[in-house]
């Protein structure tokens, strides 16, 4: 009668998953550094289907990227963006608001900031420092400000709303350089001026003072998130909003600030590009500097310091691709490939700090 | 040799193409054919083992959840898997309905071994499980729900799909609309979804975990009725429960489950609820909770013409009033989902209150914030139902947890943790909280010393009201003793203490009042010592006792 | 005039279409993809190599299709089998697929022989648009609706085979079970590891299809390293806006492919309105789309409710 089941007696499947307990943190460490290591090997089985080697071309990056001081320089100049709008990602993903916004924070951030730098530009170079960097976080906090007012008011889903944001900031930028703001000095090409001396960001060890920014925000931001009671708040609102409600606290005012606080760090981001890096305003600000970020601070697990090493480790294979067109006569979009085979190598790893295999047996698999 | 039969009887029924493919299986289709013919066919009782589980084992991470367990039901069979809650009764009946995957131990179907390895093998094999949290599909409708995933038939979604629903839950005797949205429905008109979904996959080994908990005292004797008559077909039922006197009504035989490994197997003929609790516990029990008289007289709490509407905006509290008094035990007791989480939270400032008024010591508490109730020197101590989900938070460590409602007293911009550390570390000693360091996450303790940090933490605080929804729910025995003792321990101190339960017989013993919901109006508030489980089940379905449908 | 604006608003909003399909299929079955973007820049690259070295239009297709699989795949592994973080799988995938068409249409560009791959003219010609007979002759309609491209109506039958089979079918209902409960749909004996990669896989061959339109229709026969450009964005976006549905997305994906265009039909003389503000557009009138829908709190024709959540059968 059972015809059926029989087929079914015993395919037990050669593995299943189960689920781990939660890992030490020196555990979880040896685990990334594992994961890292097979995600750049694999990287490398690439580099050599292509017929190159490996070795020499990882070597090439890594020299690339410091062969000298200004390549060097040229590397931190790539970090400390996506240094600051990690740190900023932070607050809203400890929170669990899914904020994909980032490019858009960073914009919005520019945006303002370039405001002073085109028409107060005869302010005091310290006072206008000042100034652009309190825009740049007013305009990125403002800017991350409308999705939570959105979700705290109907529950407007926040990975949607802020992914739509980045591309109305962005097209904010080509309506202002076609527009208001257009350089009247470009005969016509659709671009902003470049700021004045006065409103650059200074320079100290051949590198614009982001850098410094960068590094005091990763302290900053660590205290914040561990000792101060906002950070504890921050912190259960995002394990449970039930729990926040429950302890007295305003759920509401809380994703609010949080997400203000999140926007205004990536807005500085945006500040220190525009005045640091740019001199000017152009579509290319962020340059999807908002999404890299996005997973370096989920890399990271949120760890501010963490994040300082993978921003690092992201900035030196950008910077060290660069040179891959004129030493292997490799195009740069190399870097992208190798960054997408590495993360998804390491996003696979991942599994391994969380869940671990059981194989079947093999005496289990007994005959009729 | 039994299928040429029953598909007569579904043509004789009218139910065709539909009914075809179930037929044509290869399983015995045994509750179709009573409901279809409407009468008990006599047919030879068959004891055979339907069902037989071996030496099961089930570990998570480090939790031994089921330990070699032996296990078997017989055809024509009602087995109920007695034991405590966490004593390891849903995750081994997870595992023959194909969710989880025993790490060793044997199934045995028919006598023969197999391996369940989804639940795709289990409705295979003709198990069919009832789940506590209904596994259910919220935005589609009940026939999608009950059509999901079956096997065989039109690749198209035909319309008429749903009169055949209609014709054989009909048929079965059950009231549902096969168009209505799941999200639509009442508790009761999901678990008939759920039922049909089982009986429409023909399944021949049923597992209900505590079906009624949900259940008004007529629904829950609706179901038994449905039970009986499967039994009778040769249908082998499991029952997962820990309420004595089901098991005592409808079982054959108990198996007892306690810590995760199985106990005895009993015939409920020959045992009673004394001997079976001594099984479940591990020790003789003194089922008796102390009363202490109540010494003070003055009110605390008045509560007038309260109504709350929930989040989706229905009334779930209606122009309720009772009051509370100093050194009082008041008992709250209803059907889940009588509006009992919504009392607790709209006292506890969470909800907003659409009208009426919550007096403390005279004052007006409707309106503020938890924050300002707390300033007004009302000190108001809270147990949510949902543990992890509000009265603390689950991936951070007893020191953070102790914080929770202290936090902001600290100067300064910074919290500090010093204190919290040494309140968790005296907690611990205090209640016996059993676990391996103050920064552990608590989601990581057991369910009786997650309660002990949350009653603890409300303790500790001085309150003068104590709210606590289902205290004892998820805790074994002497954990719920420990709870009671604690709040008998308040109530001699004068606090005023609302207790939201689900076991009468522990409100009746101890509590002082005994206050009855029904669908968010209050239907009565009795003396515990002179009421009966009995006025109180009239109360909770509204009083007259004859609202038995299962629409809210 | 008219006319002439919404043919143009047709084409324009092909591609759309066929990234709004993929992309409702992959979150339909309870996956949220940000890897559109990526999956239709490896599509596009793959189908014009195909086209380039063949000439057939068929391979080029069925090549961006396979493409598209292919990097389904390796999403659907880390997400379905791996249980990876959706949102950041996606988005590596999307780094990933730039990555993919830029490196190897530079290689591409630097292996042609005046270093501008040009499609071979036999697919250009399969490639134009041209009149269906007898149909294509009535007035207005049959310049509006049957003279184009073979690609568009592709576009449009696969939105209508998506649609019926979604909301038509017994597999379609397996599917959005599994998108809105997975624990529900395992319980009823479906293979939720399966449905999740069947529709993943399918969707992102849809979006590597939109991706060779691309690259096929839109660069005019010659190859474009950035020939998607933010295209796989606007799919996501089209996909809040469709509400979930891929007949709503052919209506979608036309208005946003209007917007696209609007700019060059709008007389300047009459309405003055700066040229980003039209692109702009589609994205404003997202949110605006997603806000009302979740002020209504409707649990229909919003996102389906495991959306990003990864479904591990032992979770308690």
């Amino acid at each position: 009668m059972r015809e059926s089941s029989s087929k079914r007696h015993y395919n037990e499947p050669l593995a299943r998953i189960v689920k781990k307990d939660a890992m030490s943190n020196q555990r979880m460490a040896a685990y990334s550094v594992f994961a890292l290591i097979l995600a750049i090997a694999a990287g490398g089985v690439f580099i050599f289907s292509l017929g190159y080697n490996p070795f020499k071309v990882y070597a090439t990056i890594v020299s690339g990227a410091f062969r000298s001081s200004i390549s060097t320089q040229g590397t931190i100049k790539i970090a400390i963006p996506l240094l600051i709008a990690s740190l900023g990602i932070t607050h809203a993903f400890k929170m669990q608001f899914w904020n994909i916004g980032a490019e858009g924070q960073i914009i919005m951030g520019g945006i303002f900031a370039t405001y002073f730098a085109l028409f107060h530009s005869d302010w005091p170079h310290w006072l206008l420092m000042l100034v652009m960097c309190a825009a740049g976080m007013l305009g990125g906090g403002l800017w991350a400000l409308i999705p939570a007012f959105f979700k705290t008011k109907y529950g407007t889903n926040e990975t949607l709303f802020t992914l739509m944001l980045n591309y109305i900031a962005l097209y904010m930028i080509k309506y202002l350089a076609e527009g208001p703001w257009l350089d009247p000095k470009a005969s016509g090409f659709p671009k902003i001026a470049s700021f004045e001396k006065n409103a650059r960001l200074d320079e100290v060890f051949g590198v614009h003072a982001g850098w410094i920014i960068g590094l005091v925000l990763v302290g900053v931001v660590y205290f914040y998130l561990k000792y101060s009671k906002q950070g504890y708040e921050i912190a259960i609102v995002g394990e449970s909003e039930n729990t926040a409600r429950y302890a007295g606290m305003n759920v509401k005012k809380i994703i609010m600030r949080t997400m203000f606080l999140s926007g205004a760090i990536c807005g500085i981001a945006g500040m220190t590009q525009v005045s640091g890096a740019a001199y000017t305003l152009s579509e290319g600000v962020a340059g999807g500097v908002g999404f890299t970020a996005i997973i370096v601070a989920w890399l990271a697990k949120l760890n501010p310091f963490v994040i300082l090493l993978v921003t690092i480790g992201f900035s030196v294979l950008e910077k060290g691709s660069s040179v891959m067109q004129s030493s292997f006569g490799l195009p740069t979009s190399v870097s992208d490939i190798l960054q997408g085979i590495i993360l998804f190598f390491i996003l696979g790893c991942d599994f391994f700090t969380r869940y671990k295999l059981i194989f079947r047996k093999g005496g289990q698999k007994n005959d009729n | 040799m039994q299928y040429p039969q029953l598909s007569l009887l579904l043509e004789a029924g009218g139910i065709l193409a539909c009914n075809r493919h179930l037929t044509a299986s290869h399983r015995v289709p045994a509750v179709a054919n009573y409901f279809l013919t409407g009468e008990i066919m006599q047919k030879e009782k068959t004891h055979a083992t339907a069902i037989e589980l071996k030496g099961i084992t089930k570990t998570f991470g480090s939790v031994v959840a089921n330990n070699q367990i032996d296990l078997s039901v017989r055809k024509g069979e009602i087995l109920a898997l007695l034991g405590e809650n966490g004593s390891g009764k849903t995750t081994l009946m997870n595992m023959l309905s194909g969710i989880y995957r025993p790490d060793s131990g044997s199934v045995l179907l028919n006598g023969e071994a197999v391996t369940i390895n989804s639940p795709e093998d289990a409705i295979e094999f003709g198990i069919g499980m009832i789940h506590q949290h209904f596994k259910l599909v919220d935005v589609l409708s009940a026939t999608d729900n009950i059509m999901l995933g079956v096997k065989g038939g039109s690749r198209w979604l035909k319309k008429t799909r749903s009169d055949k629903i209609q014709e054989i839950s009909r048929h079965f005797g059950l009231d549902i609309s096969p168009e209505k949205k799941i999200y639509q429905m009442s508790v009761g008109e999901k678990q008939t979804v759920e039922i049909l979904k089982v009986m429409y996959r023909n399944a021949n080994i049923l597992i209900l975990d505590e079906p009624t908990a949900v259940l008004t005292p007529q629904e829950t004797k609706k179901l038994f009725d449905i039970l009986r008559r499967m039994k009778a077909e040769g249908c082998a039922i499991i029952i997962i429960t820990h309420k004595l006197n089901e098991v005592m009504e409808i079982s054959d035989r108990v198996t007892i489950l306690r810590k995760g490994e199985s106990i005895a197997t009993v015939e409920t003929a020959e045992t009673n609820a004394h001997e079976l609790t001594e099984l479940m516990v591990g020790r003789p029990v003194e089922l008796s909770i102390d009363r202490p008289e109540n010494g003070f007289e003055e009110t605390l709490l008045e509560v007038h013409h309260l109504t709350v509407a929930n989040e989706e905006g229905f009334e779930a509290i209606q122009d309720i009033k009772f009051e509370l008094k100093r050194g009082e035990i008041l008992g709250v007791a209803g059907i889940a989902g009588s509006g009992q989480k919504e009392l607790c939270e709209a006292m506890a400032g969470l909800l907003p209150v659409s009208k009426g008024a919550i007096l403390y010591n005279k004052e007006n508490i409707i309106g503020k914030s938890p924050e300002e109730i707390i300033k007004m020197g009302i000190s108001m101590s809270f147990i949510p139902e949902d543990r992890l989900g509000m009265g603390l938070a689950a991936s951070m460590g007893m020191v953070d947890n102790m914080m929770l409602k202290t936090y902001k007293k600290n100067k300064g911009p910074f919290v500090s943790r010093k204190e919290a550390r040494e309140l968790s570390k005296r907690l611990i000693k205090q209640l016996g909280i059993v676990t391996p360091g103050v920064d552990t996450p608590v989601r990581r303790l057991s369910g009786g010393n997650v309660q002990k940090v949350l009653l603890g933490r409300e303790i500790e605080s001085n309150p003068n009201v104590l709210i606590t929804a289902y205290a004892v729910r998820g805790l074994d025995i002497n954990s719920s003793y420990t709870i009671y003792d604690s709040l008998n321990e308040q109530k001699q101190k004068g606090v005023g203490i609302l207790f939201i339960g689900e076991d009468l017989d522990v409100m009746l013993e101890l509590c002082d009042r005994i206050m009855v919901l029904c669908h968010g109006k209050v239907t009565g508030i009795v003396e515990a010592k002179t009421s009966t489980k009995e006025e109180i089940g009239l109360l909770m379905t509204g009083g007259s006792g004859k609202e038995g449908s299962a629409d809210a | 005039m008219i006319i002439n604006f919404l043919f143009a608003a047709i084409k324009a909003g092909t591609p759309l279409l066929f990234g709004t399909t993929g992309e409702i299929m992959t979150q339909k079955t309870g996956n949220l993809n940000l890897g559109v973007e990526g999956m239709m820049f490896m599509g596009a690259f793959v189908g014009f190599f195909t086209g380039y070295k063949t000439g057939s239009i068929t391979l080029a297709l069925l090549a961006a299709f396979a493409v598209g699989v292919f990097a389904a795949l390796i999403y659907a592994f880390l997400t379905v089998s791996l249980r990876a973080n959706q949102n950041v799988t996606g988005l590596t995938l999307t780094i990933f697929g730039t990555g993919f068409a830029q490196f190897f249409g530079e290689r591409m560009i630097a292996a042609a022989p005046d270093k501008s791959p040009k499609l071979p003219a036999e697919l250009v010609a399969a490639l134009s648009e041209k009149a269906i007979p007898l149909l294509g002759d009535i007035p207005y309609i049959g310049k509006l609706l049957f003279s184009h491209n073979i690609i568009v109506y592709l576009g449009v039958c696969i939105a209508f085979i998506c649609g019926i089979y979604i909301n038509r079918t017994k597999a379609g209902l397996n599917m959005r079970a599994v998108g809105e409960n997975p624990a529900a749909a395992d319980a009823a004996g479906i293979n939720v590891t399966a449905v999740k990669y069947i529709h993943i896989l399918a969707g992102g061959g849809i979006c590597g299809i939109g991706g060779a339109y691309l690259s096929l229709i839109n660069g005019g026969g010659v190859w474009n390293n950035s020939c998607v450009n933010g295209q796989g964005w606007i799919a996501v976006a089209l996909v809040i806006f469709a509400s979930w549905s891929p007949v709503k997305a052919i209506l979608g994906s036309l208005i946003f492919g209007a917007f696209s265009v609007l700019q060059f039909y709008v007389p300047k003389d009459i309405i003055e309105l700066p040229n980003a503000f039209y692109i702009a557009l589609p994205f404003l009138i997202t949110i605006i789309v997603l806000v009302f829908t979740s002020m209504k709190k409707s649990k229909e024709g919003a996102q389906p409710a495991g959306c990003g959540i990864n479904y591990f059968r032992e979770d308690r």
